[in-house]
């Protein structure tokens, strides 16, 4: 069980909660099979997750709320144990702190297939450095939150209650037992109701015991929707993200680097620019320059007014140049081989073989909250000079720490805050925002500057969901697959972000690359999946869902050319061929809930997918129709099995959030090179999907139970293949490129 | 250049330079941040705000045209007393990263002001312009159907 530790001093500052007669209450739990090298005996540092004080209960969470509503599960996680009112309480994000390690991303229990799963983890954990160095892992990603929080914020909860009670109990002088707690207060045998916040200061002064938790069957708050913490601020423009920090004093700032990636600047001149009204200086960065201004506004039109020579990358010219590079991987040596079931060969021999090949082009996240961040170099501060940042980030003590060697400062002297996020999708794991405010910040010693990058800046300085090209064989006989080989080439996420966190890539299988492909429930009578790795100049990162969300549609779009080939009806060859309960729940789910018959009228096409990934299944059907005006998608249905369900309402906007993102990318999204730049720079050029071409969505949670599987990630991966396969019904054309725009119109 | 505007029933004398759109102005001058900056070009939909009570994409909008009263997101109502519309968005979860929904609620809001009983197609058109990348998009069709039931029995 874990070890449970208090902190109780007059003053405690952490983030923006400053306790001061109040008690903050932390927890971790020690798991298994990594150690956790916290040792409190050698004097580490203890952060809280819950503070009680006299303005109430506050969580603090550590994990990044993106939109994914984390925040209010976290909360009521907490809020289960310590009986206080969802209403009641505050949540902030955590600072950068080791305690807040993401003890899920290293866990066995997400563990769903044997060999499913562990990939992205581990190789994660490489990357940030394993053993001594685990609790770097401060990361939010791989749809592993909840689990991550599942125990620790409700011992954090617990241990409050007991301590809060004991307080009471010791005050007069009854025992603790024949006291209880309700909505904030602690509840006297004769009736009194004793204030939380009253009891604080004192509470910090008792001895708790391990407190046991309590069972499922006495959850008042979870496995129900709970209203979201942030749903009021969201709601009324009050809820603060990096961009809306404003300072006394505060000049804004932006950016313009070099749009060739890894390219540089030969020249500048900024003389019209300085010229220009409300500008206070042009910094040269390097790479390229920023413009501090009045306003956000006068700094972009100075950054645009630069005249500037850049140096071109090494990277590939055109997106032809760039699949080149991707399909010229499969003539290297392989870099894994996770699965060799049967003998593939032999099965294709003689067989009357399917043999394909698909594409998926780069992406963009495309957050609406543009890259930044706001930052104050303030040269004398007490001991010498100290950075505080304001930075909309998934991973604190990585950013804190890129943007202190960045300025040459300790990490000590550099203060981090993590406001509200509009958006992440994994586009803010990487620290490159955090660093360039941070250096903007020290050329202007002593003046907060809020650091906007321009959508344009923000669209060709991604790090973007690579491109990939499978090339898959099949048999069918009886309808049954006899053999399935599957060959995967992309650039590397793992390595790239790697060699950016840490310094170095991992040698070996890169399994994340394979994700989605070599780990999906299905039993054929043979199966091959291999990797090939492509280096490139071109900048590659964590998109929702990650490797899955290529591997996906190449999955599923095989498997039911499959079907067509054995002349089935795509989901019912699914079903006979998944080898997994759940996932042959939630298929049968998606078939109910959709009246699927397999056939469909003319004008009407449908197409299912399932996948598994982050430890949930997910399946979807996908309905489009053609009246003429050109291809609209009409509905989609979604079932999914997360195990254990905390928040039926904040799953069931994930699942629909994460559809929604599958097939806005399937059908419109594609990021393009030319002249060794990114060609698209704002909306007009790379649309997501808006609202009226968006379909009506039906969500369906199923709880197996023994897993807690993730709900940020795994429902974009189905949508990609359930659409390409309802375009198949529509039309008769199997089309193995995305986006389907390109051959496909589709209705505005 | 000075400039007279009337923002939230508010009025501001400024001095400010010409051309300079009015998203800028409400967020980096009048510190009234919940108006967001997505494109700059007019083709999201963040910056939405009220000049006169229709629905106008601030980013391009220069504040020696804007010809009315301003209203923006903290002018529709607070966290103590939401609008109608904001009370909708709050009671049906609308919002996830909820960046860009200060935006999807003006833009419904002047619909509703105009059309109380709007159709789907009515929806989709006053919301068409106004991106979500969190796919909130089935959550805000319900929210404004359910504002329009709200204030016609109001």
């Amino acid at each position: 069980m874990g070890r449970v530790r208090r902190i109780a001093r007059r003053s405690f500052l952490i983030g923006s909660a400053a306790v001061v007669g109040g008690v903050a209450f932390g927890v971790w739990q020690v798991s298994r099979p990594v150690e956790n090298p916290l040792r409190p005996e050698r004097g580490a540092t203890l952060n809280p997750f819950v503070i009680v004080d006299g303005d109430g209960v506050t969580v603090i969470a550590p994990r990044a709320e993106m939109g994914q509503g984390i925040h209010t599960t976290l909360a009521a996680l907490v809020a289960e144990e310590l009986d206080v009112e969802m209403s009641d309480l505050r949540v902030l994000h955590g600072p950068p702190a080791q305690a807040y390690y993401n003890s899920a991303l290293l866990r066995g229990e997400l563990r769903y297939h044997p060999e499913g799963l562990g990939g992205w983890r581990r190789v994660m954990a490489d990357a940030l450095g394993a053993g001594s160095r685990v609790l770097r892992l401060q990361v939010t990603g791989g749809s592993t939150s909840t689990l991550d929080g599942y125990v620790r914020m409700r011992t954090a909860g617990a241990t409050a209650r007991e301590a809060l009670k004991e307080a009471a109990a010791q005050a007069h002088g009854l025992p603790r037992d024949r006291l209880a707690t309700d909505r904030g207060h602690v509840i006297l045998p004769d009736g009194t109701r004793i204030p939380y916040g009253d009891l604080a200061e004192a509470a910090a002064a008792v001895e708790v015991p391990e407190v046991a938790l309590r069972p499922a069957s006495e959850w008042r708050l979870l496995g129900r929707s709970q209203p979201r913490v942030d749903a009021v601020a969201k709601s009324t423009g009050t809820a603060r993200y990096a961009i809306d920090v404003r300072l006394p004093g505060m000049r804004f700032a932006t950016v313009r680097m070099c749009p060739h990636p890894r390219g540089g600047m030969a020249r500048f001149d900024a003389a019209r620019a300085e010229a220009m009204s409300g500008v206070d200086k042009v910094i040269d960065l390097g790479t390229g320059i920023a413009v501090v201004a009045h306003t956000t506004w006068q700094a972009m039109e100075a950054a645009r007014a630069v005249e500037i020579t850049w140096t071109p990358g090494p990277g590939p010219q055109t997106t032809a140049d760039a699949f080149a590079e991707i399909e010229a991987a499969f003539d290297t040596r392989r870099n894994a081989r996770p699965r060799d079931d049967g003998d593939v060969d032999a099965a294709l021999e003689g067989a009357d073989a399917l043999s394909v090949e698909y594409r998926v082009p780069f992406l963009h996240h495309t957050t609406m909250e543009p890259m930044g961040a706001a930052a104050l170099f303030d040269p004398a501060a007490g001991d010498g000079p100290h950075l505080t940042l304001w930075s909309g980030n998934q991973a604190p003590i990585l950013h804190r720490d890129k943007a202190a060697e960045a300025v040459d400062l300790p990490p000590e002297a550099v203060t981090l805050h993590t406001p509200m996020m509009g958006g992440g999708f994994g586009r803010r794991a990487e620290f490159d925002f955090t660093v360039l405010a941070a250096r903007v910040a020290q050329a202007a010693p002593g003046t907060p500057v809020q650091v906007t990058w321009s959508r344009e800046e923000d669209m060709r300085h991604g790090f973007y969901r690579p491109g990939a090209i499978a090339r898959m064989r099949g048999a069918v006989t009886d309808g049954r697959v006899e053999a399935f080989d599957a060959k995967v080439a992309a650039p590397s996420v793992m390595r790239q972000s790697s060699r950016r966190f840490s310094g170095f890539a991992p040698p070996g299988p890169d399994r994340a690359h394979l994700e989605g492909i070599a780990d999906q429930p299905y039993g054929f009578a043979s199966c091959r999946v291999e990797g090939y790795l492509c280096e490139t100049a071109l900048p590659v990162g964590f998109w929702r869902a990650v490797g899955n969300s290529f591997n996906g549609f190449f999955h599923e779009c095989f498997v039911d050319e499959l079907a067509h080939a054995a002349g089935a009806d795509p989901l019912a060859f699914r079903l006979a061929h998944l080898d997994d309960a759940p996932s042959r729940a939630v298929l049968e789910a998606v078939a109910e809930m959709s009246d699927w018959t397999g056939a469909t009228p003319d004008g009407i096409g449908r197409g299912v997918a399932i996948t598994r990934s982050f430890g949930t299944p997910v399946a979807q059907v996908v309905e489009v129709a053609d009246d003429g005006g050109g291809v609209r998608i009409t509905r989609a249905w979604v079932a999914c099995d997360v195990g254990r369900a905390l928040d039926p309402a904040i799953i069931a906007q994930q699942m629909e959030g994460g559809l929604i993102q599958g097939l806005s990318a399937a059908a419109y999204e594609e990021i393009t090179f030319d002249d060794g730049q990114v060609v698209q720079g704002n909306f007009p050029d790379y649309t997501p999907m808006r609202l009226p071409q968006g379909p009506r969505v039906a969500v369906r949670i199923l709880e197996s139970g023994g897993h807690m599987g993730g709900a940020g990630e795994p429902a974009t991966p189905p949508a990609m293949p359930a659409l390409a396969n309802a375009v198949f019904d529509l039309t008769g054309r199997r089309l193995r490129e995305l986006p389907l725009a390109r051959h496909i119109r589709f209705a505005v | 250049m000075p400039v007279t505007l009337r923002v939230n029933g508010q009025r501001h004398d400024l001095d400010l330079p010409p051309g300079m759109p009015l998203l800028w102005v409400l967020r980096d001058v009048l510190d009234l941040t919940g108006t967001k900056y997505g494109c700059g070009v007019a083709s999201c939909g963040a910056c939405t705000v009220h000049v006169g009570g229709q629905a106008v994409q601030s980013c391009q909008l220069p504040v020696g045209d804007v010809w009315d009263e301003v209203t923006t997101i903290e002018g529709l109502g607070t966290p103590d007393a939401p609008a109608p519309i904001q009370a909708a968005w709050i009671a049906h979860q609308v919002a996830q990263c909820g960046y860009c929904q200060s935006g999807q609620i003006m833009a419904a809001a002047a619909l509703l002001a105009e059309v109380p009983d709007p159709s789907d197609a009515e929806i989709e058109a006053a919301l068409a312009l106004n991106l979500c990348r969190c796919g909130t998009y089935g959550a805000i069709r319900a929210a404004v159907r359910s504002a329009a039931d709200q204030m016609r029995e109001a």
